[in-house]
């Protein structure tokens, strides 16, 4: 008996301390290779941009993605909208390696998740707090994120979702066994999945941090919230010299709590994205699917 | 677990896990059940401080862990990591690899072993399979392949340990020991001891 629930899981293991970056080019995934991504988002805009035209954002291209395929050895990701299942068999059956449901798309279904239990593809969805994390797990996603507020350059949101998920975390180890029933209960997940975080102060799958990421010091941050790894989005492709950027933010993971190797890697990395701050935003993405 | 095939030795050995990228906490999480004192390597530093503490008589070794090669390729080259990891492994230190860490190994990376290691060998993440097949001199092991290579051409030194559907999936070179499995994600720890035996073997 296959078990891909597993088998997926342990592929976000393989991913653990590495940056996963937003690319819309071979030429780009070709340099987010090089410079040591541990796995490239393949997208049509980056998320800055999806914001910035506004309208309908669907999943990418399938020949898009192939040619991003085609330009790497790395694992390959793609995004769908949420709840979009047919999105996501089309991704499976250009056997992408990781599905992104995710709230940068528009949604497809404003009540339904996507039933990832389905697929033989693994998913990684967004998180802002402890319930979504355990309610995405529980319809099949293999890894998780924050939710971040893509495409703004603005850390707030990611520090945000890290910190209230660890909070909730460490709530949930200290309570009594018989508490672990009412917790289940109000955070709206099976008993077993609440029953795993206590016993082992973390989520079942793989936790990273995602959106507005845009500097060396912001990924050391995440990192020492507790993140286990960072999506880049926009804070690359949209900097001054992205290349020199991805190699900082790669090693900055790594060395996430070494001050003076950090302050090494801030230097001269040229302009970073301009960003838009969390009060100047019309359309807050994290707030999609919950 | 079953229990640890030297006993007694544990104490004197010092493992060194390269903690660049990837599923280094798992060998840490394993040996540290095995009793064995291990040190995470992210830069320069505290490759030196880990060389520098195997002359008080300490028996090393190192573990490549699963990951992506290129990401620890290009870190280990901008770390300047490279040439003492691929000098002491020249000299003698024992070195466990495994998916990632055999690629990295192999003739056209640290070019410390007799092999050719083939990437992504069973596709993307769609082929990723578990197995469960004979390893030489331990019986049969729990194999799981996650993007996994294998070993398509070895060279007269390196001993085969494990093959699955006719491709070579775990072979030993001397003090050099690689799986294109991750020993590291099941709760079967023979494979470590393995490694572990050769540590503690070395010099002797």
């Amino acid at each position: 008996m296959e078990d891909r629930t597993s088998l997926n899981r342990q592929l976000a293991q393989m991913l653990k301390g590495g940056v996963i970056m937003d690319v819309t080019t071979p030429e780009q995934a070709r340099i987010a290779e090089a410079a040591g991504a541990c796995a490239v988002m393949a997208l049509e805009r980056i998320p800055a941009d999806i914001r910035a035209a506004g309208g309908v954002s669907r999943m990418s291209d399938p020949k898009m993605i192939k040619g991003i395929q085609e330009a790497v050895s790395i694992p390959v990701m793609a995004k769908c909208r949420i709840g979009h299942f047919a999105e996501a068999q089309i991704l499976e059956a250009i056997e992408i390696d990781y599905i992104d449901e995710s709230e940068v798309l528009s949604p497809a279904d404003d009540i339904y998740h996507i039933d990832k239990r389905k697929f033989r593809v693994p998913f990684v969805c967004g998180a802002k707090d402890l319930g979504e994390a355990l309610r995405r797990i529980n319809e099949g996603a293999t890894m998780i994120r924050t939710k971040g507020e893509p495409g703004t350059g603005d850390i707030i949101q990611a520090v945000r979702h890290m910190r209230m998920m660890q909070s909730e975390i460490r709530r949930l180890v200290s309570m009594a066994e018989d508490e672990l029933y009412e917790a289940a209960k109000q955070l709206r997940v099976p008993y077993e999945l609440v029953q795993f975080v206590h016993q082992n102060g973390k989520l079942p799958v793989v936790n990273f941090a995602a959106g507005g990421v845009a500097t060396p010091a912001d990924a050391a941050l995440m990192m020492q919230l507790g993140a286990e790894g960072v999506f880049v989005g926009s804070g690359i492709f949209k900097s001054g010299n992205p290349e020199k950027r991805a190699q900082a933010i790669v090693k900055a993971v790594t060395n996430y709590d070494n001050p003076a190797l950090l302050a090494e890697l801030s230097e001269d990395l040229g302009e970073a994205m301009v960003g838009i701050n969390e009060q100047e935003i019309e359309l807050l993405m994290a707030e999609r699917g919950k | 677990m079953s229990s640890p095939t030297h006993k007694g030795a544990e104490g004197n050995l010092l493992v060194a896990i390269l903690a660049l990228q990837g599923a280094f906490a798992e060998h840490e999480s394993i040996l540290r059940i095995l009793g064995v004192e291990t040190v995470l390597i992210r830069n320069l530093d505290d490759w030196n401080r880990f060389i520098s503490s195997l002359s008080d008589g300490k028996k090393g070794g190192a573990i490549i862990p699963g990951g992506e090669s290129t990401a620890m390729m290009r870190i280990m080259r901008d770390e300047d990591l490279f040439g003492p990891i691929r000098s002491a492994i020249l000299g003698g230190l024992p070195t466990f690899g495994t998916c990632a860490g055999l690629i990295m190994l192999d003739r056209k990376h640290l070019d410390v072993m007799d092999i050719a290691a083939r990437r992504n060998a069973y596709g993307r993440q769609l082929g990723s399979f578990n197995a469960e097949e004979e390893f030489l001199g331990i019986g049969r092991v729990p194999m799981t392949f996650i993007r996994a290579p294998y070993i398509e051409d070895a060279g007269p030194e390196v001993e085969i340990l494990a093959k699955v559907d006719g491709k070579v999936v775990a072979a030993r070179q001397g003090n050099l020991l690689v799986t294109a499995f991750h020993p590291e994600l099941t709760d079967d720890s023979r494979i470590h001891e393995l490694f572990l035996s050769i540590v503690a073997g070395q010099g002797s």
